[in-house]
């Protein structure tokens, strides 16, 4: 199996880095991943994205033109990158940053305010790891064990606090995931 | 030893550490500045030196001197700064020394973009700086393959006295992939490395016997003696292309009808493209030059089988390899080409597209 996924929204929001966990924690299942950036001038205020992609057979093209996964960060990424979600795909966004969402219905919609609830779990930082959440509760691209590890493995010792809230915000986003 | 997931410039960079590079100098430029980045932390680290010069042109200089004296030495650019070296490779290609040089290429001509392109496969394979003479050219399509070439550049610089290039991109540059080193090369094979240049690299003379005298040198003002080591050279680029000529294939059978040949990340868009037409029932064969220079011309004739009635060759570039595929195929079946060059690159979807058009 193959899943294809672009992250996108503004320079600074974290998008690269939920597309990193993502390939990380692939590569933690013995899986083939690939993380391409958009990378340059584009990324300074405008939109930043990432392709990736994790899957049981080799990756030949690192580029996802229609990706099985969206999330997005801010209203300009739906707009960029909504219309090519493939159908039956995902889109996982922030209501609180994409005022107008999506008015697509043959894929899932899965949005939350995303900002709002990381600040009530105590962290703005959280952000990412509750949109990670969402995409664990609604596809197998990943599992959450292997979340759990990866975070465990490089924030245990430095920032036991931000681990926790990390775990709470992935889980909180699973829920929001469920189908 | 287990994956991690590095970029391409950093994996890159650590495994030329591993394979004993300690002596690197370098200008920073986008899309490689991860690999100088990298260095500059590093090679303090392993004893290394890291000197990050004031222009490519001294960078490539500072190479040739390293190299003279028979170090494991190497230097990064991207495609502007890559001309900028072209005089020090002619002349490091005439004195017969070993080195590394790594190219990220991006959008060209000019100082272009910064976004991936495959532009400099002229000015890689075919010169670059003036004379006659190759440089051994490597191009990688995984970033796993990408830090492999590492060891194999700085063996194949060794065994030839000759400089090689890796030509990758900024895509492979900047993309991450699982990647899984080889061993560091041990104390002692350094040492041992450093003996085997010994008869022709300058060293330290303890005995003050003049018998060690060593020259270094691209300049022959008489052309009878130039002449002739410039035939040397040749004699020795046909050994090279009789012995390290590699390629993939993929798909390549009897029954193939079109043979598709790209090099680089190029090609691992276009094998997405070839899987799904493949899947739906044709039959596409997908050729891979690994060495770009020496290009592998037979293999590739080979591939040509009874019933390929085209060949299609898509590049990031307006047509370059395309030259040495025409030379592979001798006439036998049309050659096509389609590329996109400026930094932009082609979707699986558009190679699926061009080649369904005249399948």
């Amino acid at each position: 199996m193959k899943t294809e996924m672009i992250c996108a929204g503004f320079g600074g929001q974290g998008v690269l880095t939920i597309g990193r966990f993502i390939a990380q924690a692939g590569m933690r299942e013995g899986k083939h991943v690939s993380w391409l950036p958009s990378y340059g001038p584009e990324m300074r205020g405008g939109t930043a994205n990432v392709s990736a992609v994790v899957s049981d057979q080799p990756i030949a093209s690192p580029i996802v033109s229609t990706p099985d996964i969206l999330v997005a960060l801010n209203q300009p990424s739906i707009d960029k990158f909504g219309p090519q979600i493939r159908p039956g795909g995902v889109l996982v966004y922030d209501t609180g940053m994409c005022p107008k969402g999506c008015n697509r219905t043959d894929i899932q919609i899965i949005s939350a305010p995303l900002t709002e609830l990381a600040q009530e779990i105590g962290s703005n930082r959280v952000v990412n790891m509750i949109a990670i959440g969402m995409v664990i509760g609604r596809t197998n691209v990943i599992k959450y064990e292997s979340m759990e590890e990866d975070l465990t493995s490089f924030l245990k010792d430095r920032d036991p606090d931000l681990l926790e809230k990390n775990l709470i915000a992935i889980k909180k986003g699973m829920e929001l995931g469920k189908p | 030893m287990s994956k991690v997931l590095m970029k391409g410039n950093e994996a890159v960079a650590k495994a030329a550490i591993n394979a004993g590079c300690r002596l690197y100098f370098a200008y920073p430029i986008t899309p490689q500045s991860e690999l100088i980045e990298y260095m500059a932390k590093m090679m303090p680290t392993v004893g290394g030196t890291f000197l990050q010069a004031e222009s490519e042109v001294s960078a490539i200089n500072m190479v040739y001197g390293a190299a003279g004296a028979g170090k494991r030495v190497m230097t990064t650019s991207s495609s502007p700064g890559i001309s900028l070296k072209a005089e020090g490779m002619s002349y490091i290609a005439g004195a017969e020394l070993p080195c590394v040089i790594i190219n990220v290429q991006r959008g060209g001509p000019g100082l272009g973009d910064i976004q991936p392109s495959q532009g400099d496969y002229f000015q890689a394979t075919k010169g670059g700086g003036h004379g006659d003479y190759h440089l051994i050219v490597l191009a990688p399509s995984s970033v796993q393959e990408f830090a492999d070439m590492a060891s194999e550049a700085f063996d194949l610089a060794d065994k030839y006295r000759n400089p090689v290039m890796i030509l990758a991109d900024g895509m492979l540059g900047q993309m991450m992939e699982p990647v899984e080193f080889k061993p560091a090369v041990t104390e002692k094979e350094m040492e041992e490395m450093g003996h085997q240049h010994e008869s022709w690299c300058i060293h330290p003379n303890q005995d003050g016997d003049l018998k060690h005298h060593h020259e270094i040198n691209s300049l022959e003002i008489d052309p009878v003696v130039l002449e002739k080591h410039v035939n040397h050279l040749y004699e020795k680029y046909d050994k090279i292309a009789a012995n390290e000529t590699r390629h993939e294939l993929y798909n390549i059978n009897d029954d193939n009808e079109m043979v598709v040949v790209a090099f680089g990340t190029a090609s691992r868009i276009v094998r997405s493209a070839v899987d799904e037409l493949n899947a739906e029932g044709k039959n596409i064969g997908l050729f891979r030059p690994i060495t770009v220079w020496p290009y592998p011309y037979e293999a590739l004739a080979k591939c040509i089988g009874p019933k390929v009635k085209q060949v299609y060759v898509f590049e990031l570039n307006t047509g370059q390899m395309v030259e040495d595929v025409k030379i592979a195929v001798n006439g036998k079946v049309p050659v096509h080409f389609w590329g996109r060059v400026g930094g932009m690159v082609f979707t699986p979807e558009q190679i699926k597209e061009k080649l369904q058009a005249c399948y």
